[in-house]
């Protein structure tokens, strides 16, 4: 166990290295940059001739993502990592790589939004992650920390996720969480390898010849592979779900938020509590799979939910589709890269609980 | 059956056992045990009915490539990578392990499999959208980088699988779907020669531009495949062996035509022959790795 003073963006990078990742490709964008750099640094020394290990920056995010799917496609750890613009130029890659089935894991340091945007924190990818992204029907494993330590715990359990259902994982940081500061513990965790038969090694004469695709041109065929896939994300849906709960035992107000939003969100369950108000925070931390079941269970018990995001509102979508009218949903959001400060969503919270005892 | 199409089926039935009992009285007996096979599919290739429309290049080429892999003996450490086009059902015909690339990106996808594989032989399969227009930049970085792998691109000087559309490589005043009245230089530039322009690239290592029209432009084109293959053993960079293809569908014409038609026009823009070669040096290394040169 060795605990170290890191940014976010360099445990990811250090956990990639121990998670056994064989390939990292990416492009240089604020402000997730570091991961590139720690690995351009840090990745040729544990290269060796047993094990192969590939740092490489590609001329774009375009390439990048092309280049993770050929290594995943030959059975290879293969991520990238980028912040929303190109993100949104890898989309492309990304929809084949689901629809081929590939594990790899990709990594959006998200910045706020829309086009160039600016480069502070923003939760303005949440529909772009958890709602699939580029065209076609699929499903990223969405993956969110709200602090360093999970920075590096999601490349373990993202890559082991991966394996286990040959999906692409997403794990979905922001700016704030890219490049703070906070000390991170490594060592806890066992790196497991998965079998690849499908994987395109090169083809003995024991076996056919394995192809890497996603077309199937007659729509019968399509439609079955449609259809496979929305069986895979079931079982994802059934086994994968994750969450967090503070205070939440006898809360009648409970702030829903992720990442940054969440860490915020704590401070103020805390504020309010000191004011005598009973709230508390749920913060989901599978994006998608999303902890729909346990928030509809919370809200037969809570008075109001108060999601919070750094976006104009996307998933208070979600919980209100978890919620199903139960009681009320209300949201609360900054924008353009401004991050909220626990006494404006504590203020927040008291103007709608005032407007309620008025109704 | 009537009695009158009985009579015609013995007699036609006599006529043919006569024919065999002469060929039989010169000497050439029909039993099939005692032929000889001087030429067959090669068994790396899949026996399969292709897609490809009648004449066109492509099932030619995929077949060159696949012998090229049998007589070298590496079906066992070879990944292609299929791109979109025509090609696109490449992995249906080709018997070594493929990947199928998003539109223009094969060049990064075999990037990431050669990266992690150094040893096996990748090569990529594009056609000229696919390879000069949307994913020139994929090209050009790989061939600048070095990667060594070969990249076989099928220049036909129109998008066929999408049916004739204008290609970065269509000639100068050539119609097609989308150039109705000719290419216009002043609307749409020039043809890009591709081979001419990696060439410059340090990375390149083995450029050449060939053609499938006719028996000789065959033979040379499967023995620059053989170079290609073999030249990954040496790690010196890009093999890029362009081939000037037929499309006798979106070209309007016979699959004769569209042949004399490459003779004729397409080699007026894109010259044949060798554009960049290995020095004596970096083949006298290749002897030296102990295996035969094919050519």
């Amino acid at each position: 166990m060795e605990t170290k003073l890191m940014k976010g963006n360099e445990a990811l990078a250090e956990a990639a290295i121990q998670a056994g990742c064989d390939a990292y490709f990416g492009y240089p964008i604020t402000p997730q940059s570091e991961v590139l750099e720690y690995l351009a640094r840090e990745i040729p020394k544990y290269n060796t001739k047993e094990h192969i290990r590939v740092v490489l920056q590609a001329e774009s995010e375009i390439a990048s993502i092309n280049m993770v799917y050929g290594a995943a496609g030959a059975g290879f750890r293969a991520m990238t990592s980028s912040s929303s613009p190109g993100i949104s130029l890898m989309q492309e890659g990304i929809s084949y790589i689901a629809g081929a089935e590939l594990p790899c894991l990709i990594v959006n340091v998200n910045r706020a939004g829309p086009g160039l945007g600016t480069i502070q924190p923003g939760q303005g990818d949440y529909f772009q992650a958890t709602k699939g992204g580029g065209h076609g029907d699929y499903k990223l494993i969405v993956l969110a920390p709200s602090s360093v330590q999970e920075m590096a715990d999601f490349v373990f359990l993202g890559f082991d996720l991966a394996d286990k259902y040959r999906n692409p994982v997403m794990i979905l940081s922001d700016g704030a969480i890219g490049q703070m500061m906070e000390k991170v513990t490594f060592g806890n965790y066992t790196v497991h390898k998965t079998e690849k038969p499908w994987a395109t090694t090169g083809k003995p004469e024991s076996r056919g010849r394995n192809y890497i695709t996603s077309l199937h041109i007659q729509p019968e065929k399509l439609e079955e592979h449609n259809l496979k896939l929305i069986e895979k994300y079931k079982e994802i849906e059934k086994n994968e779900v994750r969450y967090e709960e503070i205070m939440t035992e006898d809360a009648e107000y409970i702030f829903v938020a992720y990442g940054l939003s969440a860490r915020i969100c704590h401070k103020a369950a805390i504020m309010a509590r000191e004011k005598g108000i009973k709230a508390g925070m749920f913060r989901p931390i599978t994006l998608f799979p999303y902890p729909s079941e346990r928030l509809s269970e919370l809200a037969d018990k809570a008075k109001l939910f108060l999601t919070v995001e750094l976006n104009a509102g996307q998933m208070v979508e979600d919980v209100r589709l978890a919620v199903n009218g139960k009681i009320s949903v209300e949201f609360y959001g900054r924008l353009g890269g401004m991050v909220p400060n626990p006494e404006e969503i504590v203020n927040k919270l008291e103007n709608l609980i005032s407007k309620e005892n008025v109704s | 059956m009537s009695a009158e199409e009985l009579t015609i089926t013995e007699k036609s039935d006599k006529s043919i056992s006569a024919e065999t009992d002469t060929l039989n009285a010169t000497g050439i007996s029909c039993a099939e045990d005692e032929y000889s096979v001087v030429y067959e599919r090669p068994h790396t290739l899949l026996d399969v009915n292709m897609h490809y429309c009648p004449g066109c290049a492509h099932s030619l080429v995929h077949k060159l490539i696949m012998e090229a892999v049998e007589e070298l003996g590496i079906q066992e450490n070879t990944i292609g990578v299929a791109p979109v086009g025509c090609a696109v059902f490449a992995y249906d015909y080709m018997d070594v392990d493929m990947q199928e690339a998003a539109h223009g990106r094969a060049t990064a996808v075999a990037t990431g499999i050669k990266r992690l594989m150094p040893d096996k032989y990748v090569f990529t399969y594009q056609g000229d959208g696919d390879l000069a227009a949307i994913g020139i930049a994929e090209t050009i970085h790989t061939i600048n980088r070095g990667e060594n792998i070969m990249i076989v691109f099928i220049n036909n000087a129109v998008y066929g699988m999408t049916s004739g559309q204008m290609a970065p490589t269509t000639l100068v005043g050539m119609k097609t779907t989308t150039s109705p009245f000719g290419r216009d230089t002043s609307v749409y530039g020039f043809p890009i020669k591709v081979s001419e322009l990696i060439s410059q690239l340090p990375g390149s290592f083995y450029v050449t531009r060939q053609a499938v029209n006719k028996n000789t432009a065959v033979r040379k084109t499967k023995k620059a495949i053989l170079n290609a293959l073999n030249y990954q053993k040496l790690n010196k960079g890009t093999c890029f062996i362009e081939i000037i293809g037929n499309c006798p569908s979106n070209w309007k014409m016979t699959p004769v035509e569209s042949n004399n038609f490459i003779d004729e026009q397409m080699v007026k823009t894109f010259p044949l022959g060798d554009v960049k070669l290995p020095s004596a040096e970096d083949l006298k290394q290749l002897n030296q790795t102990g295996d035969k040169q094919p050519c």
